[in-house]
């Protein structure tokens, strides 16, 4: 804003002015970037800070385990390592975590093929084909549910927008490592393993 | 004329007009389950009351005619209350189906919850059921009473617009159920409309059930090509899944409202009528046995046209064309190449009926006539070519094996020098002819129609051509600059511009002026 000429061109108008408008201040800053000074060109503050941040951390959690392991001081953390994936991290009990199919008494999905969650994935990774059941008291069931987990973003929208409580995020599986982007995608059956 | 007030704003209508038209013409919706324009009223839903005042009660707006001086609230506390009222009656015995029914997303009973409702249950005891759910009245339409709320639309289709009486309403009190009479069923050439008019997910398409949820589609108006009528249609089509039904883009056909065509209906047979659209399409332009790019498939065709003689050139086109494809097909071959060209086929007629069902399953016979003038039909061109007379035909669309039968048209691809099939599907006359070119189908045309009652009708593209195909006119544009006699059309409007300035019959139109009604040929 200090630059008189620039002024005038932060006078931007329309829906996407502010987007225009931080652009145009990086641009400016980048451009009056100030130059380093002597002493900053010598790298040793830099260096300093850095190990000190490092040693700190060092002696803090070292100084910690040590009296944890002595039985002291219990109540104040120290940082840890899991040895993921031998010891998994512990999750609270309603972290969302990979999807399953509920089932009903006899196995079959709750899932009625209504496609609100479909229609409600913002990465759009759920397709359902929706067929005839041949009882006409559930009418609609899914002939096919597949769920792309490489797409998904884990957002729960589709646990909380479906009426059947038919899809829920409660498997404590967050890992989805594979060789292939295609064994990502989860099939009906392979949602219902769980 | 009576001069009335509704909601404050003033307006005359003639005498007999009901109150609820009376506000349509000021723009104002009132709710109606069982008022339907083109059938007779009923009056049993109750959910169109509105306060007039000087009465105590309040009226049914859809049958109640209007009367000089009458003032109309449409939205009172006591309207809103009824409508209130009258939902929640509606809804005491209604299943909670909305997840599995396939009118969610255009029910007129969740929209009017959502705008009038939104009240808590105050009902405990249980909902009556009916004996059976979701069950076959007919080859197109299933049954689900629990959804139905009686406001005997289907019933009054039946009795009135086919006559063909097979619903009934069965029952008293809270037990009535609409359902065929015993013995019946649902088995006429116009039953899938009693779908469209049904205002909940009572009724439902045996064809669309599942397949797609309704606001996945995007909707296209075009015209049905399955007869020279041209009923007015809406294709549905499935805009944002491209991952699901991948094999299909359509999911649908409706009727759209055209007062002078067809109504508010169109027959069965052009309702499902829709999956020649993705199945079955030649993809690409193909060369004897080898598939072959747009640039050599015309080459091909401009060496034959550039070395024979006018004479022995034989074009038949066809009256499923749209009136521009048959204006360019006009310009190239009639006019600057003066080949022989025809349209008609010996076909046999149809079925028909005195409804909307025509004999002439041909979309554009009248628009072919007016384009390319009465001819001879393709007995003449077809007999040239199995006497060796032609060195180049030329057929649009037609199944020539069908027609004349295998020999003849064996004997025609040994004849002629280049034998050019031009269609959408794939047909037995597609093995015989020597070069196969893809034309795009209606639902990815835009362009115009002529229906039997001379009728210009426009249809629009709801996507894009399938493989490699293309408008039928493009091809023949793309040919007339190999040939170096180039037709510069930009666009289809461009071509129909130019019937308007040829053709007689088409003096004066435009794009903006057929709109959506149509507009009916100058004699
Ligand atoms: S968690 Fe979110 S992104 Fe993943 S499937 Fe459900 S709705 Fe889609
Ligand atoms: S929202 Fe629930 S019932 Fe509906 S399709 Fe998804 S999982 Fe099935
Ligand atoms: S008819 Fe309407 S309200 Fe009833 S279940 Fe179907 S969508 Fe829901
Ligand atoms: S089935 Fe539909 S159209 Fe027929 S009476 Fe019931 S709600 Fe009305
Ligand atoms: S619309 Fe008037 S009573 Fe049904």
């Amino acid at each position: 804003m200090e630059h008189p000429e620039l002024r005038k061109y932060f006078d931007v108008k329309g829906p996407f002015a502010f987007l225009r408008l931080a652009q145009m201040k990086r641009a400016w800053k980048q451009k009056n970037r100030r130059e380093l000074t002597w002493w900053e060109n010598t790298y040793i503050p830099s260096v300093v800070s850095g190990i000190y941040l490092t040693s700190a951390h060092f002696f803090r959690n070292f100084t910690l385990h040590v009296l944890h392991a002595v039985g002291l001081l219990k109540d104040i953390p120290a940082a840890v390592t899991y040895q993921y994936p031998e010891q998994p991290r512990p999750l609270s009990s309603r972290t969302r975590t990979r999807h399953r199919l509920t089932k009903r008494e006899d196995g079959s999905p709750r899932c009625v093929a209504c496609m609100m969650c479909e229609t409600v994935c913002p990465a759009r990774c759920i397709e359902i084909t929706a067929a005839e059941h041949p009882d006409p008291n559930i009418e609609k069931y899914p002939a096919e549910f597949i769920l792309d987990l490489g797409k998904c973003v884990y957002c729960g929208f589709c646990v909380e927008v479906c009426p059947e409580d038919a899809i829920r995020m409660d498997t404590g599986k967050l890992d989805t490592s594979e060789y292939s982007r295609e064994s990502m995608i989860y099939d009906k059956k392979r949602l219902m393993e769980e | 004329m009576p001069n009335l007030t509704i909601d404050g704003q003033k307006i005359e209508v003639p005498a007999g007009t009901t109150i609820l038209q009376a506000a349509e013409k000021l723009g104002i919706e009132i709710p109606r389950y069982c008022y339907h324009p083109a059938l007779p009223v009923a009056g049993n839903c109750r959910i169109c009351m509105v306060e007039v005042e000087k009465q105590p009660k309040l009226q049914i707006a859809c049958y109640t005619p209007v009367a000089a001086g009458m003032v109309v609230k449409t939205n009172s506390p006591k309207v809103l209350e009824a409508r209130k009222t009258v939902l929640e009656f509606l809804l005491v015995n209604h299943p909670l189906d909305c997840p599995v029914c396939d009118q969610a997303g255009e029910c007129k009973l969740q929209d009017y919850y959502m705008e009038h409702g939104q009240y808590d249950s105050r009902l405990a005891s249980v909902k009556v059921k009916k004996e059976k759910k979701a069950f076959s009245i007919g080859p197109t339409v299933m049954l689900d009473q629990e959804r139905c709320i009686l406001c005997t639309r289907c019933v009054r289709f039946t009795d009135h617009i086919t006559q063909t009486c097979e619903f009934g309403v069965f029952e008293r009190g809270d037990h009535s159920q609409v359902d065929v009479y015993p013995g019946k069923e649902l088995d006429n050439k116009y039953s899938g409309n009693v779908v469209d008019i049904c205002p909940v997910g009572a009724l439902t398409d045996k064809d669309f059930r599942f397949k797609c949820r309704v606001w996945y589609l995007d909707h296209t108006r075009s015209v049905c090509p399955g007869c020279s009528m041209g009923c007015n249609i809406d294709i549905d089509w499935d805009k944002s899944r491209p991952h699901t039904q991948k094999k299909e883009r359509v999911m649908r056909l409706k009727p759209r409202h055209n007062p002078n065509v067809n109504n508010y209906w169109i027959c069965d047979s052009g309702r499902y009528n829709y999956h020649f659209i993705d199945e079955n399409r030649i993809l690409s332009p193909q060369y004897l046995d080898k598939l072959v790019p747009w640039s050599e498939a015309v080459e091909r065709i401009a060496e034959i046209l550039q070395s024979t003689k006018p004479e022995r050139i034989g074009v038949l086109a066809s009256a499923q064309l749209t009136n521009e494809d048959l204006f360019v097909i006009r310009k190239l071959f009639k006019e600057t190449l003066k080949a022989h060209v025809d349209f008609k086929a010996p076909e046999r007629p149809g079925d028909s009926d005195d409804f909307l069902i025509k004999a002439d399953k041909n979309p554009n016979t009248a628009g072919a006539l007016a384009i390319l003038g009465a001819q001879a039909d393709a007995q003449t061109i077809v007999q040239k070519a199995r006497q060796g007379e032609l060195d180049l035909l030329y057929v649009f669309g037609h199944d020539l094996v069908k027609l004349f039968g295998e020999e003849t048209v064996a004997q025609i691809a040994r004849k002629v020098k280049l034998f050019v099939f031009q269609g959408s599907n794939i047909n037995d006359t597609c093995g015989y002819a020597h070069l196969n070119l893809p034309g795009s189908v209606y639902a990815e045309k835009d362009g115009t129609f002529t229906n039997c009652q001379q009728r210009v009708q426009r249809i629009r593209p709801a996507f894009f051509p399938l493989g490699d195909s293309k408008g039928d006119w493009e091809i023949v544009s793309l040919l007339a600059g190999q040939l170096g006699s180039p037709l510069s059309y930009k666009d289809s409007q461009d071509v129909f511009n130019d019937i308007a300035k040829t053709v007689a019959g088409f003096a004066g139109m435009s794009y903006e002026k057929i709109s959506d009604q149509g507009m009916v040929l100058k004699k």
